[in-house]
């Protein structure tokens, strides 16, 4: 009950302290206004052991524990102005985030820029309940701050709100601000544990093709590409010859096949996610095993090809796949 | 929190070992020597623990050793409350914490524990020394706390950063030190350990006891006058009057004020001044005769001493009048006179006689015995020394008769013991006389070789006299100073010789500057704290007036540091700042720049968009371009940037 309330009381408190609906625009400067500090647990200690002290200077008439009290205290309105400078003014831009399956952390990346000829100490971020991130920033440089968040479904992930605080120099204070950068993680459906065997039927292509890009027998050589998988780069044909180009080698074989990854040869399970979960599979199985494959959704279809890159495509089709459809 | 859960490391541990040991050892001569030996044996096991990586011991021997320390601390003292007690369990706490450091909640504890060590140096002494002394603590825990939330930078770092935080604070402290509205103390009771051992004159007086006082050249008292300082020999200062006499000693009646306020009228020029009195643990003032005035919580006894309602525990000062002149005690209480009367019944009898003899001459006129008297200590020709023999059972008359060498003691209770033989109400008052001017600083430093005792006679229609026999025998006693007056060969406290100058020119500075810090950082109380408000033009100053000002000073200083804090947001480049005008305005027109553009690519595509306005936005990219990335970029052009970007309307 008294959780709940302190949460809820703490949301209010964060939307009112972000002021602009987020996600923010880039760069996000964390200007006075929206960096709050506050005295930490040990921040409390020391102001109850300063007024202990006060009273026993007064008690016994210490003319110098009045000093001692008093350059403490001016000690701990310091501290406030460090930890506050130490925090303010700094830049947020969002930076690169890569997809991950669901189930397996979202790497958010933020990049701190400090503009300010002197260092930034022991900065923390975190979201939520997540182990925080510690970081210095030199001056006038910038650093990354890569932050993991749980995910569980598929789709688009926005960076959830990270908080940034600091108590650098004495441990006394906090200063925080909140931020909510633009930045989205794509989350693809996380891989069935148990699939059906790949779908060889209708009209998936068996047989040998005659572009050679089958894995079992070689077949000859052409010109690298950039798609082609590194593994199959004729390293011995390259160092023969000097300067030559870079040798992709062409395989020929009874498993050079195209096949066809099809939603509606799903359809005796019922859960769309549940259908999502194994057409991913499917496609990391066909990938790793070189086959061309080609994917059909009731609103996209992929031609037959491999490579990362039509993994990649295969993989954001299914993340975003309507979760309405069936 | 999560982070006071983690651990201390190594280099956080040595330094709290520091600020511990930094804290401690300035108590090493309080505490008793076993607690000393222990603390330092923890100190040791501590420093072995950090560099040999060993574990912290268990948890059962940690508690052993705190209960055998703190049974140890009540087994010294009998109480485990009061000053020393409080400080001796302070050091065991403080010892076995620093074997117990898990987490960074422990290092601040054992920080916050360093703070509290400082305060109870002060407990014991707060001069100069101390409080550099102090102040290194202060620097080296400050060091320690800081290193507790970032133990990276190397140590003479980590001092010169706390260094700085605390130059910052010391505006704070001056601030809050002038204007934080003071309380007198105390606000409780005190424990009465907190005063022992302050040297001064007592309330009985007996033969020697005032010899021994002039050994020392501890400051009694100083005093500034308003206007000249009076001369030599009317410098009695006015301390326990002693009527009371046992056939040895002398002994104060009265400690209890009889007068609110001075029952005798004045006369003569007043003299004003200012006494700082040190602690002496008694109940009276020091006063100039005739005191006219009383300091603030005090009053008169019904011999005319000045008594405070507590006794005297810490450095005071208060102003006072001085009426040399006055006359007190015309009218005087019939059984006040009767015990200036009393005498034991026995022993004496040489000067018993004589007294009868000047009885049986003059009867009951007592200005003519008093002057019998005074010739006759003048003719006994008394010699004033500093090492008088012992006397035996009739010191009155051993002095007077046999060994004629006596110090101010002798000369006042003989003196007394003769007047009151002849019936003539007489006491001694016990103080100091004379003192000397500090050149340095022009207050006259009265010390403890000026102790002096001397006579008060009562005389019909005149009331009380005071008469001082040393001056008969001495009178450079009186005049000039002690070491005129004693015998050359005789040992006297170096400050009291005459000769070595530069070395009391020296003495007299340090002197000069232990006064100022008694008067303006040790005696800063609420009287002191209302001068000088009232002095900066804060008439009638309260605690509300007194919180208002230090909030706005306080603030103006906050304020001057935020300011600071926040400088560089003033300082924008101007050419970013006017390229930034260049593209709100085209932004304004649905041109937005795109961060990753470059701004020449920007231009181009502007261009195109706004071809009415190509030219200028084309010269004005290659312009900022220019600006930025061109080795040598002229003065000149900036100004040209800026008139077109002034002139630039899309």
């Amino acid at each position: 009950m008294l959780v709940t309330l302190r949460h809820r009381l703490h949301e209010t408190f964060v939307r009112w302290a972000l002021r602009v609906r987020p996600p923010e625009p880039s760069p996000i400067i964390l200007t006075q206004r929206r960096v709050y500090v506050l005295p930490t647990r040990a921040g409390l200690a020391y102001a109850m052991a300063l007024g202990v002290i006060l009273l026993g200077a007064m008690n016994y008439n210490l003319s110098l524990g009045h000093a001692l009290v008093f350059l403490l205290a001016g000690l701990g309105i310091v501290a406030i102005l460090h930890t506050f400078r130490n925090l303010v003014l700094i830049a947020l831009r969002p930076g690169r985030c890569e997809p991950v399956f669901a189930g397996s952390p979202a790497q958010f990346a933020l990049v701190l820029e400090n503009r300010r000829p002197d260092a930034r100490t022991s900065l923390r971020l975190f979201i939520g309940e997540q182990e925080p991130v510690e970081v210095d920033i030199e001056a006038r440089t910038s650093r990354v701050a890569t932050l993991g968040v749980p995910t569980t479904r598929r789709g688009w992930l926005p960076m959830p709100r990270v908080t940034i605080e600091t108590t650098w120099p004495l441990g006394l204070v906090r200063a925080w601000s909140y931020a909510v950068p633009e930045l989205d993680c794509l989350v693809y459906p996380a891989p069935a544990a148990k699939a059906p065997p790949l779908p060889w039927s209708g009209d998936s292509a068996r047989g040998t093709t005659r572009d050679g890009r089958g894995a079992d027998d070689f077949s000859g050589l052409r010109k690298h590409q950039p798609a082609d998988a590194p593994r199959h780069v004729a390293w011995k044909a390259v160092a023969r010859q000097q300067d030559g180009p870079l040798l992709t080698k062409l395989f020929a074989g009874a498993s050079a096949q195209q096949i066809w990854l099809d939603w509606d040869a799903l359809s005796g399970t019922t859960d769309g996610e549940q259908r999502l979960s194994i057409l991913a599979r499917w496609m990391l199985d066909a990938d790793a095993a070189g086959l061309a494959w080609g994917l059909r959704l009731p609103a996209l279809q992929l031609r037959p090809d491999n490579g990362p890159a039509q993994l990649a495509a295969g993989l954001r089709a299914l993340a975003l796949h309507d979760h309405g459809a069936h | 929190m999560a982070r006071t859960s983690r651990p201390v490391s190594r280099r956080q541990a040595w330094w709290l070992l520091a600020s511990v040991v930094a804290a401690s050892a300035p108590l090493t001569q309080q505490i008793p020597l076993w607690l000393a030996l222990a603390a330092a044996s923890a100190f040791g096991w501590r420093a072995l623990l950090t560099w040999q990586h060993w574990r912290l011991p268990p948890r059962w021997l940690r508690a052993i050793l705190v209960i055998a320390g703190t049974v140890g601390v009540f087994m010294e003292y009998r109480t485990i409350l009061g000053r020393t007690p409080g400080i001796a369990l302070l050091v065991v706490f403080l010892a076995l914490k620093l074997l117990e450091l898990r987490a960074a909640r422990d290092a601040v504890v054992t920080a916050l524990l360093c703070y509290f060590m400082v305060l109870g140096q002060f407990l014991f002494t707060q001069t100069i020394p101390t409080a550099m002394l102090a102040a290194l603590t202060v620097l080296i825990t400050t060091a320690a706390l800081l290193a507790a939330s970032d133990d990276r930078p190397q140590p003479q770092q980590q001092l010169r950063r706390a260094a700085l935080l605390l130059l910052q604070a010391l505006p704070f402290m001056l601030l809050l030190f002038l204007l934080f509205p003071r309380v007198q103390g105390p606000l409780w009771g005190i424990p009465q350990d907190r005063f022992s051992a302050v040297s001064g004159l007592s309330d009985t007086m007996a033969p020697g006891s005032i010899a021994q006082l002039s050994q020392s050249d501890a400051i009694a008292f100083r005093v500034k006058f308003e206007g000249a300082v009076p001369p030599q020999s009317q410098l009695y200062w006015r301390g326990p009057v002693m009527p009371a006499f046992d056939g040895r000693s002398w002994r104060v009646v009265q400690t209890v004020g009889a007068y609110p306020a001075v029952p005798y009228s004045g006369s003569g020029t007043p003299i004003d001044y200012e006494v700082t009195l040190e602690p002496h643990g008694k109940f009276w003032l020091f006063a100039l005769e005739m005191p006219a005035t009383l300091p603030p919580e005090s009053a008169l006894t019904s011999d005319y001493q000045p008594v405070a309602r507590q006794p005297v525990r810490n450095r005071m000062r208060y102003t006072q009048r001085a009426w040399p002149e006055a006359i007190a005690g015309r009218n005087e209480a019939p059984d006040l006179l009767r015990g200036a009367l009393s005498l034991p019944k026995n022993g004496n009898p040489r000067i018993r006689t004589v007294s009868e003899g000047w009885r049986a001459q003059h009867g009951e006129d007592s200005a003519a015995i008093l002057a019998a008297a005074e010739n006759f200590f003048n003719q006994q020709l008394l010699i004033y020394t500093l090492n008088p023999p012992l006397l035996g059972a009739d010191m009155v008359d051993e002095f007077l008769f046999d060994s004629k060498r006596g110090f101010c003691e002798h000369f006042a209770a003989a003196f007394v013991f003769a007047l009151r033989a002849a019936g003539v109400p007489a006491r001694v008052v016990a103080g100091y006389q004379g003192g000397e001017i500090n050149p340095v600083d022009g207050f006259l430093e009265v010390r403890q070789y000026d102790a002096h005792a001397w006579a008060e006679v009562w005389i019909a229609g005149r009331g009380w006299l005071r008469i001082d026999p040393t001056a008969i025998s001495a009178p450079s006693r009186i005049n000039n100073n002690l070491a005129a007056a004693v015998p050359a060969n005789e040992e006297l406290p170096f400050l009291a010789r005459a000769d070595m100058a530069w070395l009391k020119e020296l003495r007299y500075r340090l002197d000069a500057v232990t006064n100022g810090w008694n008067q303006w950082v040790l005696g800063y109380n609420p009287q002191r704290q209302r001068d000088l408000l009232a002095s900066l033009g804060l008439k009638e100053p309260d605690w509300r007036s007194m919180t208002a000002v230090l909030s706005v000073l306080c603030g103006v200083v906050m304020l001057g540091l935020t300011a600071w804090i926040l400088r560089n947001r003033l300082r924008v480049d101007p050419v970013l700042a006017a390229w930034r005008r260049f593209t709100d305005r085209l932004a304004r027109r649905g041109i937005v720049w795109q961060a990753w553009e470059g701004p020449l690519a920007f231009a181009e595509r502007a261009a195109r968009q706004a071809p009415n306005h190509a030219g200028s936005i084309t010269a004005i990219a290659a312009l900022y371009a220019r600006l930025r990335y061109a080795p040598d970029p002229q003065p000149g052009e900036l100004i040209e940037f800026k008139a077109k970007i002034a002139a630039f309307q899309p």
